[in-house]
């Protein structure tokens, strides 16, 4: 598989009055054609500004500040707004939580729909009508022709949401990115909204960036998930090493977290204890350190490395609690070192 | 659970809570947002009530605590009629309520220790500055902040301290029942499991008894006896936490559990869903008879001619269906 967008050591900051605020602080990445990576966190830990960042849509004062990011081989940090704006709804597009203010209210949802058909491929304004409503009746709306002349607000929330998919990839984009898609929907509109991105996903066979905080989405939907804490990537592994084998203690403590349906409420719940971190005062060493129940003395001053459990390339945690209980520790020049952990292999 | 033969704490009777919706100059129609509801809830037992926007979850909270006036119908609290007059003062102290956005429940403008207060003074529980202060500074401690913090102000605090701070105002006035209105659906999850936790324990050390509102199916579970699963007004299904999630009977329950996302990737690959059609009818234009009968893949005629009866399947579980089988 090849790799479609490739993130290295991105940077990206906020410069507020009160000081800098690293919100993505040297994260690298790569997706594969045709997967769908998670990407979960809690708020404040730059997952959405990680996806920003990718499409180049930060508000002021954010920029990036260093590292880069890849689409197809083509350098994407540094390139000109009009180069940007081919790429951006045309290869890579994205979708945002609130379906009500991504929308314009004062346009008509055909209007929006055709500005960007027309904007993106070479059809004309009768072929682009067309493929909006080829566009709605793919993500399920009824009566497409009639949704064409209604407004935002005529509309539920989950059709919304249907109308920002619909949107999104009119421009057969190779690149989704998904940015808590489904957060303010209920459970029932939610359940309607991911089955059909996984269906649309099998269909049109785009690679979906899924950014949530709500861990059951992402074991729905992804082959890969990576978690952040404070800016940083603190592990990153397919959905089934995350979830069965969590490496980093922070995902450790969010799979224990977690009230599960099957319990039958007897057993209490394992909180992380502490607060969030204080984003204008990140710790020097291990973000995580001042809310880890096993810190040593090395996590309070060294950030931990990124390191590759027991696979290369498979299953990634930045922890040093793995070095210390490593059973081997093998060194790949150029690349980040490999932990062996006692007993697998 | 509970003893038999003892008097429920909290009794609802058909309760109402209509709002009158302007819809043009001289025009308004009535929007039904709780449309006779009735359930009790035991002493020290948690009900849960959960359900989509707009199905009136909040506003049975907020209805049988008087923060409307309710429409129709009657509120027993300790075997007495809730009923604006004097005895609502002592209602007032006797039940409490914790807010779903631990931002702008607490006024900015006041110390964490005066909003705390609030309650003490209101009921005048506290003689004098010093025990009041000293009452300030127990409720701190119970929910895990300090006393230093009580001259802060609440912007100074993160989600999870604030909603801290709101349950600390809620014990002030040594309640015997809290209404929880979606209490950790504003925080984060490794937030959410430090709150859920101090809830159940203060249940314990204090006697309390809960009605919990959320949509997040997973946390009610864990922390409800029953759960009460309400739709466009009506409640249509009630039963104990584990019977429901075993032996879902109404159609809506059983997709409402079958759509929950399992943060297990096995279990969510096995998962059959049962995906509604459609969205949830305007709470003005409320479908006949069976109000989920528009989405309902069990839907025939009789569904439209009336509303379906809330009966009793066997130890208390209680459906609101014609088409229940077994």
């Amino acid at each position: 598989m090849a790799n479609l967008l490739e993130v290295i050591d991105l940077r990206t900051s906020f410069f507020t009055p009160s000081g800098e605020v690293k919100a993505v602080d040297g994260v690298s990445f790569t997706l594969n054609e045709g997967t769908v990576l998670g990407i979960v966190g809690e708020s404040g830990s730059g997952k959405s500004v990680t996806a920003y960042s990718i499409l180049q849509i930060l508000t002021h004062p954010g920029r990036i500040v260093s590292g880069s990011v890849k689409f197809r081989g083509q350098e994407l940090v540094g390139i000109s707004e009009n180069e940007m704006r081919k790429i951006r709804g045309n290869k890579i597009s994205i979708i945002f939580q609130d379906p009500m203010t991504s929308l314009n209210p004062t346009f008509t949802i055909g209007n929006q729909l055709v500005e960007t058909i027309l904007l993106h491929t070479k059809r004309n304004k009768e072929q682009a009508q067309a493929r909006a409503i080829e566009m709605l009746s793919l993500v399920g709306i009824n009566e497409p022709e009639r949704r064409l002349r209604q407004y935002a607000y005529e509309l539920s929330g989950g059709m919304r949401q249907r109308v920002m998919i619909a949107m999104a990839l009119a421009c057969e984009p190779d690149i989704l990115i998904a940015d808590e898609p489904t957060t303010a929907l209920d459970v029932t509109i939610q359940a309607q909204i991911l089955e059909l991105m996984t269906e649309l996903q099998r269909k049109l066979g785009m690679a979906i960036i899924l950014i949530t905080h709500d861990l059951g989405v992402v074991a729905g939907m992804c082959d890969e998930v990576i978690v952040m804490y404070a800016g940083h990537l603190v592990e990153r592994g397919k959905a089934d090493d995350i979830f069965y084998e969590p490496a980093h203690e922070y995902t450790k403590g969010l799979m224990r977290s977690l009230p599960r349906i099957e319990d039958d409420g007897s057993e209490k719940l394992v909180p992380i204890s502490g607060t969030p971190v204080d984003m204008l005062a990140v710790p020097p060493g291990c973000p995580f350190s001042p809310r880890c129940g096993s810190t040593m003395q090395i996590c309070l001053t060294q950030r931990p490395e990124e390191c590759a459990i027991n696979d290369p390339h498979r299953h990634i945690s930045a922890c040093w609690l793995n070095v210390r209980n490593a059973s081997e520790i093998i060194d790949v020049p150029g690349q980040m070192p490999i932990i062996k952990l006692g007993g697998k292999a | 659970m509970s003893a038999v033969n003892q008097r429920p704490l909290l009794e609802v009777k058909g309760l109402k809570q209509y709002f009158t919706i302007n819809t043009g100059l001289f025009r308004s129609t009535q929007l039904k947002a709780v449309d006779g509801v009735s359930f009790h809830i035991d002493k020290g037992e948690t009900l849960g009530m959960v359900g989509e926007s707009g199905c009136g979850k909040t506003t049975v909270g907020r209805s049988l605590m008087h923060l409307y006036t309710p429409t129709a119908g009657e509120v027993l609290f300790d075997g007495q009629s809730v009923k604006p007059g004097a005895s609502m003062q002592n209602f007032r102290r006797r039940a409490q309520m914790v807010f779903q956005d631990p931002y702008s429940s607490l006024n900015p403008r006041m110390t964490v220790g005066d909003i705390v207060a609030e309650p003490i003074d209101i009921h005048h529980l506290a003689k004098n500055k010093a025990e009041r202060r000293d009452k300030v500074h127990e409720l701190l401690s119970l929910v895990g902040l300090s006393s230093e913090q009580a001259t802060r102000y609440a912007h100074e605090f993160s989600g999870g301290q604030r909603q801290r701070i709101g349950i600390a105002r809620a014990l002030a006035s040594n309640p015997e029942f809290i209404v929880c209105d979606e209490p950790v659906s504003a925080l984060d999850v490794s937030i959410q499991a430090q709150v859920i936790n101090m809830l159940e324990e203060l249940q314990q050390k204090l006697k309390l008894t809960y009605m919990f509102i959320a949509h997040d199916l997973s946390v009610v579970k864990h922390i409800s006896n029953r759960i009460a699963v309400m739709y466009l007004g009506h409640i249509v299904e009630l039963a104990d936490a584990g019977e429901l999630y075993r032996r879902p009977l109404h159609p809506y329950t059983q997709s409402l559990l079958s759509a929950v996302p399992q943060p297990d990737p096995k279990r969510a690959r096995a998962q059959r869903r049962i995906i509604l059609s459609g969205d949830v009818p305007s709470p003005l234009k409320i479908p006949s008879g069976c109000p989920f009968r528009t989405r309902c893949p069990k839907a025939t005629k009789e569904c439209a001619q009336a509303l379906p009866p809330l009966e009793d399947h066997g130890n208390g579980h209680q459906v609101r269906c014609i088409h229940v089988d077994g």
